[in-house]
């Protein structure tokens, strides 16, 4: 199975990166006042801006007696991609994307705490260079922990992909928009890394069986990886607004 | 014509943080194992699994005895029976109003537990229901207690008391409900001559310290005082305090009187008002006022 040229002979991607190498990640927490929670985060070129509002009331008809409403936004901007075009929100694609997002993140919020309320999260693709899924569950994930949103634990999503080198094969993870466009199989995977579970998974092409094991260890790697710097922002920001007049004594 | 307008890059932002001290807390985020033992009581902010008990929101930890919270650094309002609310009226229904306090839920103002104008007691008839939209209307801004939470979270409100009820003029502003100070009062007359009511909900009411919120009275003196002029100075005065609140929130310090009035003392030297909504004056607003509350502090 020859796939594209992926890899050079020194066993280098296209952008320069080794095939176990995440682009650059970062982030920004609290970046809005007026939502609950907000988050901005970049990897590589791809960057993503999240809002989550709530949780608050229920509209009516959606209101749940025993769990809260997840309602997830996926839009992407006039000017993410390099093709300049207007992309309406209720289109098929966002609103798959809109879908899948939704069904990572209820995998963590605990729902159960919040009877008729709801939860909106709102995720604004600026620029979308690979991988942009991935990086709204990142982003998304960030702005409901800005929010005090409980989560059972981080959600991470990367996508990884596979690569021929001298006949053997090579995952590639955190793929770029060249990566993807050349050809090659994607795997998208949103996981908890503390937890191992897996909360979506999705593969763009077929992929033989024995390649698959290789690829999704590789995908939930890069899934460790993130939540390790993620993690570290989140500390960060915690540290930063703490004030000695805060009243955080213990009673 | 024109108007003072200015569009920073990303990179000329300016830092809000005036946080000095070095000696941080312990921080949890979601996911992380905050103890192994299963002789503690699971709280808010946590879930059990297993026999550990894990984090599900990023803050510090509150112990009890053997109760576990995780406090997140801000979240929705959570009321507490005695809390000082400012919020606003939402719907009108059968025999009680929808209140917004940006609490999870909408809270709830049982006809029951209002004060009509002029003290009249209320007769339990059918026509009282029929003039609630005269009393409180949809849009209108009150102030209230918390009389009980509900099991599933919701609040419900009081105004019984001179001190309550529909909000005249002034300015409303929203802050987390986090930055908040538990205070025993929360009705300040400042010396500056305006009267601010913090909410616990976050939601800050400032007024003119002559206009009181409640009104006790017939409806004509009511409609007087809604449309009584409000001095150029006092305005000025409402608007400086309410930057210098604005100030105080963009770096997440903690609001009650006290650090409403050194904000303000702080904030005299910048004359114009408007010069109050640039980041740089912000952030020394904010830290001199820091500064001054670590030396009351030390003191």
């Amino acid at each position: 199975m020859p796939g594209p040229d992926l890899l050079s002979s020194q066993g280098l991607r296209l952008d320069g990166r080794r095939p176990n190498e995440l682009r650059r990640i970062q982030c920004k927490l609290g970046v809005f006042t007026q939502p609950d929670g907000s988050a901005y985060l970049e990897q590589g070129n791809t960057k993503v801006l999240a809002a989550v509002y709530g949780p608050h009331q229920a509209a009516k008809s959606k209101s749940l007696q025993d769990s809260v409403v997840v309602n997830c936004q996926y839009s992407m901007a006039t000017f993410s991609t390099g093709e300049r075009k207007n992309r309406p929100r209720g289109d098929r694609k966002s609103q798959e994307m809109s879908m899948h997002l939704r069904q990572a993140l209820m995998a963590a919020i605990k729902t159960e705490l919040y009877p008729r309320s709801q939860i909106d999260i709102y995720v604004e693709v600026l620029q979308a260079d690979g991988g942009a899924y991935c990086t709204s569950v990142n982003a998304a994930t960030l702005a409901l922990i800005d929010a005090g949103i409980p989560i059972k634990a981080y959600v991470i999503a990367c996508t990884a992909s596979l690569a021929w080198k001298d006949g053997e094969p090579e995952p590639l993870v955190d793929v770029s928009h060249v990566e993807e466009a050349a050809g090659g199989v994607v795997l998208t995977v949103a996981s908890m890394p503390s937890t191992g579970a897996i909360g979506l998974i999705e593969m763009s092409h077929r992929l033989h069986m024995d390649y698959f094991d290789t690829v999704l260890s590789r995908a939930m790697q890069g899934c460790k990886d993130i939540e390790v710097i993620l993690d570290k922002v989140v500390r960060e920001h915690l540290a930063e607004g703490w004030t000695k007049s805060d009243d955080a004594i213990t009673i | 014509m024109t108007s003072h307008v200015k569009i920073r890059l990303a990179s000329e932002r300016v830092n809000h943080s005036v946080t000095t001290n070095n000696d941080l807390p312990r921080f949890y985020t979601p996911g992380e194992v905050v103890t192994g033992m299963e002789d503690f009581m699971r709280g808010h902010g946590t879930y059990a699994v297993d026999d550990s008990l894990k984090a599900a929101v990023a803050g510090v930890m509150q112990k009890v005895n053997k109760l576990i919270c995780i406090r997140p650094r801000k979240n929705r309002y959570v009321g507490e029976i005695g809390d000082v609310i400012v919020g606003r009226v939402l719907e009108v229904q059968q025999r009680r109003w929808k209140v917004d306090t940006n609490s999870r839920l909408d809270s709830v103002l049982q006809l029951s537990a209002v004060n009509l104008p002029g003290g009249e007691l209320r007769r339990r008839s059918a026509e009282d229901e029929q003039m609630m939209r005269k009393h409180l209307q949809e849009g209108d801004l009150i102030s209230a207690e918390v009389q009980s939470v509900f099991s599933d979270g919701s609040l419900s409100l009081h105004t019984r008391s001179l001190k309550y009820g529909k909000l005249g003029q002034g300015i409303l502003i929203k802050v987390f409900p986090s930055y908040i100070k538990r205070r025993k009062n929360h009705f300040h007359h400042l010396p500056c001559g305006i009267s601010v009511i913090i909410g616990n909900n976050g939601y800050i009411w400032i007024t003119p310290a002559g206009q009181t919120n409640v009104v006790e009275g017939d409806d004509d003196e009511m409609a007087a005082v809604e449309l009584q002029t409000v001095s150029r100075s006092d305005r000025d005065t409402m608007a400086r305090v309410r930057n210098c609140i604005m100030a105080l929130a963009a770096s997440k310090m903690m609001l009650d009187d006290t650090s409403i009035m050194f904000a303000y003392e702080e904030s005299l030297k910048y004359d114009d008002v408007k010069d109050l909504l640039d980041p740089e004056a912000m952030l020394d607003v904010a830290f001199l006022t820091q500064h001054r509350i670590n030396y009351v502090v030390e003191e």
